[in-house]
């Protein structure tokens, strides 16, 4: 059976994950610092003051901990229109991306700059920080700049860094949305499995069935495409019996987790085996696919009730 | 274009070694501040400078476990690496080792003098099972957690060499009560007896709770040098004898799970290039990547130290104890410290601080001669290195 | 003490000896990574002859951010047929430093060959967000700035500094996708409308298309190379810098990683009559060009580089390969190729490729 042509499959992918940051001397006091509408710079050895504070000098890799404080006001030094704010980004209206060197630092951050349009922005301007009502200790404290006429006479001063409440991590979601295609060969396996038939594919040098099918033969590096069915039935090749609920899965433990090799097929895919006390499974058991409802994958292989396969004829598939 | 072919290759010697302190969770460190711990350490091993590296090569495994995308570029600044060169290596749970043998090879090759390498993890930024676990849409749920996928091997090890059940817990005790002896270690328990971890809950039969890996924040660096820097070093360098890296398909017909030849085929290599005919004399120290206590007689078998179906055997019989003939993990191994990206090139920085006599309170004595491994993905990336306390060609 | 390494060049005469790649698309859902990828591997090898079990050495580049899946480059793998097993690596790098990595193992002498592949598909996640999370995670991230407005911001610094204007970056966009006519892999080619501004100063022709693709090298040393190969592309000289991470401490109009790269690989000592510059932004090729000190009697991106086909992870390997295969055609003695990594060019690779003597 020659390979389908069907249409290819796509499904939405989300990888989504509120990562813990961690944050050490450095990056604590300075965030600690933004939710006091304070800000803070650190000196390197050389007398140059960066702002936004790095942990490490980027030019001699020293290590800094040598904190002032710099003002709220500052100078664009360059920046960039971004008129379709896309999702997360710091203002929800057309605003600019700006770099700013703030009054007193030697080096620019980056943020958002809200301006009614691209005509009144040059570098040079001058603006202002605009703090976030809320503020957690986060570089999103400050909401944005904002264009402010004013002079650039700021002294800095050293500061301690140390705050009665230090911030010392932050939670940082982030999300991103992902159309997840399979390709060709997983496609044509998920179309068969639609209609509860278990479908490889041969490799066409060395005759090997590979189920599910991956669009390759990965020791021949080379595709697959001739469509072979193969079970339902299959022998258990080994096993284990889980007894630690997974994440996500609603199923009672313990059960068995099997690997499976089905007949016609050259190696053995994964499944659950369930129909037998779990304590009674065993290398060479004979196993079938039991469906249920529309679940896309069969639910779980139960015994055959045929004698047991011999370690001879399985093992290589082990 | 005439220039001569390479007749040989620069002697690659470690004369730096760095770890942090490794713990589930270093809150009190950016990723940065992590790195740069077990850097620091490294140049200060050397006494170097970081004026002194000529290149920076880094690994760690999937960028989900921290939520940063390709985070070299990030972490330049902090790693001295700026106006130098920086590779950054994935190669799944090899990653640790196989990131040193690229560094390595930059000294070989004689492109650069001093080179630093270095492989971390912080899993507390997000949760390791989920960076492995992603929902990818129509696969089939993975059906059991991180054990579950090495459990069912396991079982086939002991069904193809008829290994009694205890060997994992035996392995388990030895290297938890080595971790003891190392203070850079994760899981240190004083209280630790065999019993304890013979009744801890056996979450994916056979495998139990006690034998598993915990989960790290750690990195670990090292300085490579050539014969010019090894003759400047303070305290004795390890020599690189041999160093490979081997993969195969991660799922194929044929497969063996148990010992797959990408494992033999790799441990040949090192060894022929280290001069090693008979690994289980020649031998004195094993750092193997073991993240589940089976995998010790398993992998002795896969790497030639135990004929098929006798590994086990060593293991009981001691021979992988600390004051054994084959002492198999004397920092306390994967089972207990498991920074994942770095796991493995903590590996090659225990088998060479073996050699540079530098291991502390777990130094084997006299030990001339150690094997440091890693591997990863479906057991389908392996790196080995061989590092002696003596210069390769006398 | 033992003689230092010759700062005059590598120890060993390696060449890029066959490239190949793909036709680059927006999208291609009917293909997953591996079947999009190994018809490249099969051309490359077939072009030299070479099996899987003769290649010494193998190292890719791709991402598992671009991909949305951990350790997605271990499925790729099934399209090199690696059994019996192969001495591999791989970085989370564009495909140049995988190239990089192969190199330097050939110039330890433990292979002779090395076959190097990347593959990108940006078509399954907003590339402009994905890139978001390559930068700081602590004062960057959290504010998701895209890469489309980071090299905004680059051009507006170029812009402020008099090293160019909106048409000049128009006559570089269009100067591409007119050359791109003549590249068959090429996605985006011809005349092209201005389009509206993206992110001011930039319009969408000053930016990249989004693509999928991959390519693939094969690399040999010596001999080897011209039993492989009737014109080799020797590699006189090949060296990467990486440059600080924060913009707000770089000089956006400058690239010294670019320049200090270059001087390490040779380029200003041979007399260069093309360049393939990894320069997905229009803007991004006048620092190039400003940065390498190129003069306009020297051709660049015959191929109408990133402006023309984009694959994440793959798109600097091809610069490499695109100079190399003009060398393999008699096109060129001399090429330069650039590959690029990062926000605003932080990370830069130079090889310096040349072609024997012609009789």
């Amino acid at each position: 059976m020659p390979a389908q042509q069907t249409p290819a499959l796509k499904a939405p992918l989300t990888v989504e994950f509120p990562f813990t940051r961690s944050l050490g001397p450095v990056q604590s006091a300075f965030l600690t610092g933004l939710r006091h509408r304070t800000l803070l710079g650190v000196r390197t050895i050389s007398g140059q003051v960066l702002f936004p504070p790095t942990e490490y000098d980027p030019a001699t890799a020293d290590e800094l901990r040598d904190l002032v404080e710099v003002a709220p006001t500052g100078t664009v030094t360059t920046w960039a229109w971004n008129p379709a704010p896309r999702p997360f980004q710091p203002l929800d209206t057309p605003f600019a991306w700006v770099l700013v060197k703030l009054d007193g630092a030697d080096t620019a951050v980056l943020h958002a700059l809200d301006a009614p349009g691209p005509e009144q922005l040059r570098s040079g301007m001058r603006v202002r920080v605009r703090w976030a009502q809320e503020r957690t200790g986060a570089i999103t404290d400050i909401a944005c700049f904002e264009p402010y006429e004013s002079d650039n006479d700021h002294q800095v001063g050293p500061h301690s860094g140390e705050f009665e409440d230090p911030v010392t991590l932050f939670t940082a979601p982030a999300r991103l949305d992902y159309t997840y295609t399979p390709g060709r060969a997983p496609t044509d396996y998920l179309a068969a499995l639609a209609d509860h038939r278990i479908v490889g594919e041969r490799c066409p040098s060395c005759r090997k069935v590979y189920v599910p099918p991956r669009g390759a033969c990965p020791t021949c590096g080379i595709a697959t495409a001739e469509q072979v069915e193969v079970g339902p039935r299959g022998t258990v090749t080994t096993f284990c019996i889980v007894n630690i609920k997974a994440k996500n899965l609603d199923i009672e433990v313990p059960y068995v987790y099997a690997h499976i090799a089905l007949d016609g097929a050259d190696l053995a895919l994964h499944g659950r085996i369930a129909g037998i006390p779990y304590d009674q499974v065993r290398m060479g058991l004979r196993v079938e696919p039991v469906w249920s409802g529309d679940a896309r994958y069969p639910d779980h292989y139960r015994p055959t009730g045929e004698p047991d396969a011999d370690y001879d004829a399985f093992k290589e598939l082990i | 274009m005439s220039r001569q072919r390479a007749s040989h290759k620069e002697p690659v010697a470690v004369v730096g070694i760095g770890q942090t302190a490794h713990v589930s969770a270093r809150h009190d460190v950016s990723i940065a501040g992590l790195v740069r711990e077990a850097a620091q350490r490294a140049l200060a091993d050397a006494e170097l400078t970081w004026a002194d590296i000529d290149a920076v090569v880094i690994g760690k495994a999937p960028d989900f476990f921290e939520g940063v995308m390709m985070p070299e570029l990030y972490l330049a600044d902090a790693l001295g690496a700026v106006g130098k060169p920086m590779l950054r290596v994935h190669t799944a749970g090899s990653v640790g080792g196989s990131t040193a043998l690229v560094a390595a090879n930059l000294i070989a090759a004689r492109v650069h003098g001093t080179v630093l390498t270095l492989a971390f993890e912080k899993q507390s930024e997000s949760n390791a099972m989920w960076g492995l676990s992603l929902p990818i849409p129509f696969q089939q749920p993975l059906l059991a957690g991180a054990g579950g996928f090495f459990a069912p091997h396991v079982r086939a090890y002991m069904r193809r060499t008829g290994a009694p059940d205890h060997i994992g817990s035996l392995v388990a005790y030895k290297d938890r009560r080595n971790a003891l002896k190392n203070p850079y270690a994760h899981l240190k328990d004083p209280t630790l007896t065999l019993d304890k971890i013979q009744s801890s809950p056996m979450l994916w039969d056979p495998i139990r709770y006690a034998e598993t890996c915990p989960s790290s924040d750690g990195a670990c660096a090292m300085i490579l040098t050539d014969r010019a820097g090894a003759a400047r070093a303070p305290h004795p360098p390890a020599w690189v004898h041999g160093g490979a890296m081997r993969s195969e398909p991660t799922l194929f017909a044929g497969k063996d799970f148990v010992s797959p030849q990408a494992g033999k085929d790799c441990a040949a290599d090192v060894y022929h290039q280290a001069g090693i005919t008979d690994p289980r004399r020649q031998i004195d120290a094993v750092e193997m990547y073991v993240p589940f206590s089976w995998y010790e007689p398993m992998w002795l078998e896969n790497l030639g130290f135990a004929a098929e179906g006798e590994g086990w055997k060593l293991t009981e019989s001691g021979v992988t104890e600390l004051d054994g003939d084959l002492p198999v993990n004397p920092s306390g191994g994967v089972l207990s410290t498991n920074p994942i990206g770095a796991s493995g090139m903590i590996r090659f920085a225990e088998a060479a601080l073996q050699v540079r006599g530098r291991a502390g309170a777990h130094q084997i004595p006299d030990a001339r001669t150690a094997l440091g491994h890693a591997y990863g993905g479906g057991s389908q990336f392996f790196a080995m290195w061989v590092v002696g306390a003596e210069r390769p060609g006398g | 003490m033992p003689p230092t390494p010759a700062p005059t060049g590598p120890i060993r005469d390696v060449a890029v000896v066959a490239f190949a790649q793909t036709d680059h698309r927006r999208r291609t859902d009917e293909l997953s990574e591996v079947e999009m990828l190994m018809p490249v591997l099969h051309q490359v090898l077939a072009d030299t002859g070479l099996k899987t079990s003769d290649i010494g050495f193998t190292c890719s580049g791709s991402s598992d951010y671009l991909a949305g899946r951990a350790f997605s480059f271990t499925m790729a793998l099934d399209g090199v047929g690696a059994w019996p097993p192969i001495s591999e690596s791989h970085v989370e790098m564009d495909g140049a430093w995988a190239l990089y990595e192969a190199w330097v193992k050939i110039l330890t002498g433990e292979a002779d060959t090395a076959l190097v592949y990347a593959y990108g598909k940006s078509s399954p996640g907003q590339v402009r967000d994905v890139l978001t999370r390559q930068l700081d995670p602590y004062y960057l991230a959290p504010l998701w700035p895209d890469s489309v407005s980071l090299a905004a911001l680059q051009a507006q610094a170029l812009i402020d500094a008099g090293d160019t204007d909106e048409p000049a970056l128009a006559a570089v966009a269009s100067r591409s996708r007119a050359d791109a006519q003549s590249n068959p892999h090429a996605q985006l080619a011809g005349d092209i409308p201005s389009g509206d501004y993206l992110v001011h100063p930039l319009r969408t022709t000053d930016c990249p298309p989004i693509s999928d693709g991959a390519a693939a090298v094969i690399l040999a040393a010596g001999d080897r190379a011209r039993e492989l190969c009737s014109r080799p592309a020797w590699i006189r000289g090949i060296d990467h810098r990486i440059e600080a991470h924060g913009l707000g401490v770089r000089d956006l109009t400058d690239s010294p990683s670019t320049r200090l790269a270059a001087e390490r690989a040779g380029a200003y000592e041979v007399a260069l009559d093309t360049v393939e510059l990894h320069a997905p932004f229009t803007s991004q090729e006048v620092v190039l060009r400003k940065a390498l000190g190129l003069g306009d009697d020297i051709t660049v991106n015959p191929s109408g580089g990133a402006l023309a086909a984009n694959p994440i992870m793959a798109a600097g390997l091809i610069r490499i390969g695109e100079a190399a295969a003009r060398i393999h055609r008699g096109e060129s003695d001399a090429a330069l190729a650039h590959a690029t990594s990062g926000p605003c060019l932080q990370q830069n690779l130079v090889a310096v490729l040349e072609g024997d003597p012609r009789e």
